[in-house]
């Protein structure tokens, strides 16, 4: 009875809603259609009718991919290159964050229009040269190649959200910290870092994805020691042009996505929030 | 500000310390190397030490730009960035004017749905979204009665549904960017303007859109830049550029140029032109900044 007298009361909203349901439903169906291509047995893949559910679920797919790859290698090292940009470079841009809004200095307003420059700087096109320097620094097919440029590609993006958390932090709370005999230090571990620590989480999200996404350092720094390879490229062994390994690549990205789908629903009110402050900021 | 920022200390330089060297080694020494590279002739020879390295001044420049592909690349690129901006703008708006209209558990359901787009990886989101449009096996040809139509074989096509991908994982910033300053304004506002006979159109074009303007002018131009660099879906869905390159834009082309050609000096001439166009937009969005009055 409710529901009739609401849906005769608001129409609109009905509708609003309904829209709202079969959009979501839309927007999903990619991942549904990878986790349940993942569990499909392969008749049932390679079939000219494509079916919305299984009556058979089975895990050959994902058996394919953990025995023909190292895959269970692959990713391990993509959680380390991922784990160690965003350590750093959280730790880095908080440091830098604290800089340009607790002090002012000759160069702040400069920095910060660097900082927002560099955002823009297109990433791929530096492949080049950073492939020279990681040769002459011998990094080549080593993580690390991967790490640095990353660390330093999330940095601006993330001082620049992380201005508007610090910058939250009253100064009146600072100078009471100072008054009561806090050191800088101690001021800035045990007071400011916990109250930012929720912008930091948001803004790792970010440098999480650059990282664990990266497809192009990947393909273009490890080129010959394959047990340093990262999940982007163990995913692209499956899918060959021609005749793809649907089932297997199906498998591997779902195993590829999962972690990054735990991450953003772990933090996803701080992301919300974060950048609505980041923006209006 | 207070005396406690007033200090003249040397504390704030050595917070930057850690960001300005990585950023000093790893962002603008690849930068003005990229420069260098593109003034010389590099190729495999050079990179293996086989022959001297000869400066070239502007001649990588000037075979660039007599060169009739790299102009159809550059066109296909505007073109394309510009459809994906549009979209993903008018999508993310629109969706974030219905989050504000709907109950919690339809919003729920959207806002999670996005979630899951936004944090798929490029790589997977793009291998799914090629199996969904293949020709034997995905369902879309099936639904739509298409029979073994091949998406990625003409050039529109291939672009279209690279555009579908690029929107559908970069639609969720914008929403949620968008919604979230919905949100922070005033219902007071909006129900001044709804007693006043406003009609939604009216609402968001008069009252929503300029209180929005400083957001909406932040998620233009970030989609701006990420949708003029866009890599890894052209690289993975078109298998590196299309049938005969047709499917190219600039950052694929550099790319193949340099680590599929061996010219490295080409590759790093088409970044130089990248870096200038994005350099252009950047300082347009600063002008924009200090136009509103922000403080930095």
């Amino acid at each position: 009875m409710n529901l009739l007298r609401g849906l005769v009361a608001r129409p609109w909203r009905f509708a609003a809603e309904a829209t709202a349901l079969l959009i979501a439903a839309l927007v999903a169906f990619p991942l549904y259609w990878m986790v349940l291509s993942a569990f499909k047995p392969a008749g049932e893949i390679e079939s000219t009718e494509a079916r919305p559910w299984t009556t058979a679920p089975s895990l050959d797919s994902f058996r394919r991919v953990f025995e023909q790859q190292e895959f269970g290698r692959y990713f391990v090292n993509s959680l380390v290159v991922a784990g160690a940009v965003v350590i750093a470079s959280a730790l880095i841009a908080f440091l830098a964050a604290t800089a340009v809004t607790r002090f002012r200095f000759r160069f702040r307003t400069t920095l910060l229009i660097m900082f927002l420059v560099a955002q823009m700087v297109p990433v791929e096109a530096l492949t080049i040269p950073l492939f020279f320097l990681m040769r002459d620094a011998g990094q080549l097919n080593t993580l690390g190649s991967l790490i640095l440029p990353h660390i330093a590609f999330s940095l601006p993006f993330a001082i620049w959200m992380l201005r508007g958390f610090v910058k939250a932090v009253p100064e009146a709370l600072e100078e009471a910290a100072y008054l009561d005999g806090a050191s800088r230090a101690r001021f800035l571990w045990q007071i400011l870092f916990p109250l930012v620590l929720p912008g930091l989480v948001a803004t790792s999200v970010f440098s999480f994805i650059s990282a664990w996404n990266d497809f192009l350092f990947a393909k273009s720094f490890i080129i010959s020691d394959t047990s340093q390879s990262t999940l982007p490229m163990a995913l692209l062994v499956f899918y060959k042009p021609d005749e793809p390994d649907w089932g297997g690549v199906m498998a591997a990205s779902t195993v590829m996505t999962i972690p990054v789908l735990v991450f953003f629903v772990l933090v996803q009110r701080r992301l919300v929030s974060g950048l609505g402050g980041a923006v209006k900021d | 500000m207070t005396s406690v920022t007033h200090r003249k200390t040397w504390t704030p330089w050595l917070f930057l310390a850690p960001a300005l060297v990585v950023l000093g080694g790893l962002l603008a020494y690849p930068i003005y190397q990229l420069g260098l590279i593109s003034l010389f002739h590099y190729t495999q020879a050079q990179v293996s030490g086989g022959e001297p390295t000869t400066f070239e001044g502007f001649g990588n420049y000037a075979e660039l730009f007599g060169d009739s592909q790299f102009w159809e690349v550059l066109l296909a690129t505007v073109v394309f960035a510009a459809a994906c901006v549009v979209s993903t703008l008018a999508v993310g708006c629109a969706l974030a004017v219905l989050l504000t209209r709907v109950r919690a558990l339809p919003r729920l359901a959207l806002m999670l749905a996005a979630l899951g787009a936004w944090a798929t990886p490029a790589v997977t989101g793009s291998t799914v979204w090629l199996f969904l449009f293949d020709a034997d096996f995905g369902p879309v040809n099936r639904v739509l009665g298409l029979g073994d139509h091949s998406w990625t074989y003409g050039r529109f096509s291939a672009f279209f549904l690279v555009l579908l991908e690029v929107v559908w994982c970069s639609f969720p910033f914008v929403m949620v960017t968008v919604y979230a300053g919905i949100r922070a304004v005033p219902g007071e506002v909006l129900e001044a303007a709804s007693l006043d006979g406003a009609s939604q159109w009216r609402i968001w074009r008069s009252v929503l859109a300029p209180i929005l303007r400083p957001i909406l002018v932040v998620v233009t131009i970030q989609s701006v830049i990420w949708d003029f660099k866009v890599f890894t879906q052209i690289y993975v869905m078109t298998n590196g550029g299309g049938i005969a390159g047709q499917n190219l834009v600039l950052n694929v082309y550099a790319y193949q140029k340099a680590f599929a050609s061996s010219q490295y000096s080409l590759g790093s001439a088409i970044g130089v032109v990248m870096l200038l166009i994005l350099l252009v937009v950047t300082l347009g969005y600063l002008r924009l900044l200090r136009r509103q009055g922000e403080e930095l």
